[in-house]
């Protein structure tokens, strides 16, 4: 049986946003550039694309960028809102527990100048709102916090943050890296105050190498990729039509059944913490029941290395990560769990399971029948 | 401009009788190894040389670059071929060689011609200073110098004339195949790969065997052991790695015996596992990456220990190398970025805080008879469980 628990690292893609992709690459090639046919046809993908997923976050067509995914995303909403206002002040606010895509981007721009404030977190994960007022200065002039965190699954009081920030001074932009919570959540940046939004296709069963910016229209900032002027000169380059397409597609059948989906993604999560809460020595880290995110659940299974059950589990087809897989990669400790001040040895034996909307019950058993074999038989033999 | 490259050997020439078993392989390995190269080339032995000529066009740097990777050649001398017609126009030849080869032309130079078609009009002896003079005449900042020229020019009269002069390093060594074949102990570290490859550079062929140790070593810690086979057979030709599941040896050890000597009583089930598939597969001898000292298993003590397991001879090219050397050649034969890559590898998975550093051979053998109950079913299983990979 395979069991693919690792959905917040990527996503199966839609065999409908797959199909749709394949006939836009075969047949419909066009540059949307250009000024024949080929290419209007090309440009309506495109323009389509924009409106359904404006449709989804309820705000201008205007405002969707499409980028190459989240890091780029997230990249250009931070260096270009830094280069567009440093002006009118050069503090940054954070938090400690951001996607390497914002944390090393804050680094990068506190080599050039800029002051950068990273809020913690409490033992949960979740970020609060009192820290945040308490860092908001007169020069600050932008705010990024994740909606939801990719290890813990923590959701972030975002709506909160975005009336605060307002609130203090409006001119600050507020960035959301969404890139865990979009397809999750109903998310309306008009609504919470959020200028920025982040976004990748491939959490989301869309294809990987496509995101989008959503930039409110007031916002000031600078491209960060200069070329052929296409997208308003705002992101030069060729549009990526097929991806575009297919991250159309997948958002559109992802938001179909939200709410069913999503009580289910619940009620999947609830059952696997329960079932872990029953294999001795097992903590679960981060948010309860419906205070975080619906698709992960990240637990540590003290003694054993996480590294060790992970490629236990893959023997028995069960896929999860290690913490955070772009993390685990570089046998770094996690700077989520670091921030929520867990001990060492627990983060060394944390692994993260994360659904999609094709998760089952039957799975979930499944993965929970390979943990209680596993499990006792690696914690007899540890590192003495 | 080149149509052809004169091969030079040198040790092989001064094998005798068996001279020409060694310039076979030194043949059938040039071939092999331009088969990655576009174009068709003709490797063939002419009076005591060997020649690769080109048929068709090829990439210059291509063709050295797979060359130098030959074991058995000490250099590659890129030739000039041109048709004979008259010592006037070869004059010419040489000039416009000179002129191209050599931009700048303040250097020391001496003509070196062999006359192998004895009807042609003049002899070496003419040739040479013929030939010197036309090219002191043609370009007056060339200077002769007889006892150490900086170019050696060599003109050989054959059916065509060969014209050539640069000497491009080879790797050096004996061909592939001439010295028997031995059994590699591959782990994904820098040593290994570096052992294999100074050992085939003696003409050795390779096997490998790998101990891969699931659900402690990952996937990806035996996709680095693969590539770096691949790295070495560049070199070494096309060898098969042996990867034996030791998970359940090691575990088995790490129950029954002190913790302090799990290092070095695994080690010593890897060389009787080694040695066991080295004999099945018409191997002579173990090659291991080991170095004096490196390491708590590496002491002259812990070497007599693993040693004692094995009756077949253990090769440890690298015993008396630094780490800084051994580093510098993994640099130069592509392994280094690979063998750096951060994965867990069963030598450090369970590995005591305090290894013993000066094993006693007695003592160890006491303690491996509390694995008498289990362990000669569970190597057997090793052995027949084991996966091969062809890497070329």
């Amino acid at each position: 049986m395979e069991v693919y628990l690792d959905n917040s690292a990527t996503t199966c893609t839609f065999t409908e946003a797959a199909d749709l992709m394949h006939e836009v690459m075969c047949k419909e090639y066009g540059n949307p550039s250009s000024m024949h046919m080929k290419g209007v046809e090309a440009e309506r993908y495109v323009s389509d694309a924009r409106k359904t997923l404006a449709g989804i976050l309820k705000v201008n067509e205007k405002e969707i960028f499409f980028t190459s995914g989240g890091t780029e995303s997230d990249n250009w909403a931070l260096i270009g809102t830094a280069m567009a206002n440093n002006r009118a002040g050069k503090h940054i606010i954070t938090t400690k527990v951001e996607h390497p895509a914002i944390l090393r981007t804050t680094e990068y721009l506190q080599s050039l100048g800029f002051e950068i404030t990273y809020l913690p977190v409490d033992e949960k994960g979740f970020v609060r709102i009192e820290d945040l007022e308490r860092a908001l200065r007169r020069d600050t002039i932008l705010v990024s916090m994740m909606y939801v965190n990719n290890e813990v699954g923590a959701k972030m009081p975002v709506e909160e943050a975005g009336a605060v920030i307002k609130r203090f001074n409006p001119s600050i932009v507020f960035h959301v890296d969404a890139v865990q919570g979009f397809g999750k959540f109903a998310i309306h940046p008009k609504k919470c105050g959020i200028d920025l939004l982040s976004v990748s296709g491939h959490k989301i069963h869309g294809p990987k190498g496509i995101g989008f910016l959503y930039i409110n229209e007031k916002v000031k900032i600078k491209p960060i990729h200069y070329g052929g002027g296409q997208q308003k000169g705002m992101r030069s380059g060729t549009e990526n039509v097929p991806g575009i397409a297919g991250l159309a597609k997948a958002s559109e059948l992802i938001y179909q059944s939200l709410s069913e989906d999503t009580d289910r993604l619940y009620s999947l999560r609830e059952m696997l913490v329960r079932e872990l809460q029953t294999i001795p020595d097992v903590m679960i880290n981060g948010p309860k029941g419906r205070e975080g995110a619906p698709h992960i659940v990240s637990a540590s299974f003290m003694g054993i290395r996480s590294e060790v059950l992970l490629h236990a589990l893959e023997d028995k087809g069960v896929y999860v990560s290690a913490g955070s897989a772009c993390a685990a990669k570089k046998h770094s400790t996690s700077e989520t769990l670091k921030a929520m001040h867990i001990p060492m040895e627990q983060m060394d034996s944390t692994l993260r399971f994360s659904f999609s909307i094709f998760t089952t019950t039957g799975e979930i058993e499944y993965t929970m029948k390979c943990l209680r074999e596993i499990v006792p038989m690696l914690r007899r033999y540890t590192r003495r | 401009m080149f149509q052809s490259f004169l091969i030079k050997y040198a040790e092989i020439g001064v094998k005798g009788k068996n001279r020409y078993l060694f310039e076979d392989a030194l043949v059938e390995q040039i071939r092999f190894a331009l088969k990655k190269v576009d174009g068709t080339f003709d490797v063939h032995k002419t009076s005591g040389r060997i020649y690769v000529d080109a048929k068709t066009e090829f990439d210059f740097d291509d063709v050295v670059a797979a060359l130098q990777k030959v074991f058995g050649i000490s250099g590659i001398c890129p030739v000039v071929f041109v048709e004979d017609k008259g010592f006037e126009q070869l004059g010419k030849d040489v000039i416009d060689y000179i002129d191209r080869t050599y931009p700048d032309k303040n250097i020391t130079f001496k003509v070196q011609a062999r006359r192998a078609r004895k009807n042609y009009p003049l002899d070496s002896t003419e040739i040479n200073r013929e030939l010197g003079a036309v090219l002191l005449e043609a370009f007056p900042e060339l200077k002769v110098d007889v006892h150490t020229p900086q170019v050696l020019l060599n003109v050989e009269i054959r059916e065509k004339i060969y014209i050539y002069s640069r000497i491009i390093p080879g790797p050096g060594g004996m061909p592939i195949g001439t010295s028997g074949k031995a059994m590699l102990l591959l782990s994904g570290g820098i040593d290994s790969p570096v052992a294999g490859y100074m050992i085939s550079k003696r003409g050795v062929k390779l096997e490998a065997v790998y101990f891969h140790a699931p659900p402690y070593t990952s996937e990806r810690a035996k996709q680095k052991v693969v590539d770096l086979a691949h790295y070495v057979a560049a070199y070494a030709g096309p060898m098969r790695l042996h990867v034996v599941n030791f998970t359940d040896i090691q575990l088995y050890i790490y129950e029954k015996c002190p913790h302090d000597e799990l290092t070095i009583i695994m080690r010593r089930y890897m060389m009787r596992i080694a040695e066991a598939i080295a004999n099945e597969t018409d191997c002579q001898g173990l090659v291991t990456g080991e170095s004096i000292g490196q390491v708590a298993s590496q002491t002259m003590q812990s070497l007599a220990c693993t040693n004692d397991v094995c009756t077949m001879p253990v090769y440890r090219p690298l015993i008396a190398f630094d780490k800084q050397d051994i580093v510098d050649i993994s640099e130069k034969i592509d392994t280094y970025e690979t063998s750096i890559q951060p994965y867990e590898d069963c030598c450090t998975i369970f590995v005591a805080k305090h290894p013993v550093t000066k094993p006693n051979v007695n003592v160890i053998r006491i303690h491996e008879q509390n694995l008498e109950e289990k362990i000669d079913d569970m190597v057997k299983e090793a052995l027949e469980s084991r996966e091969i990979i062809e890497v070329e």
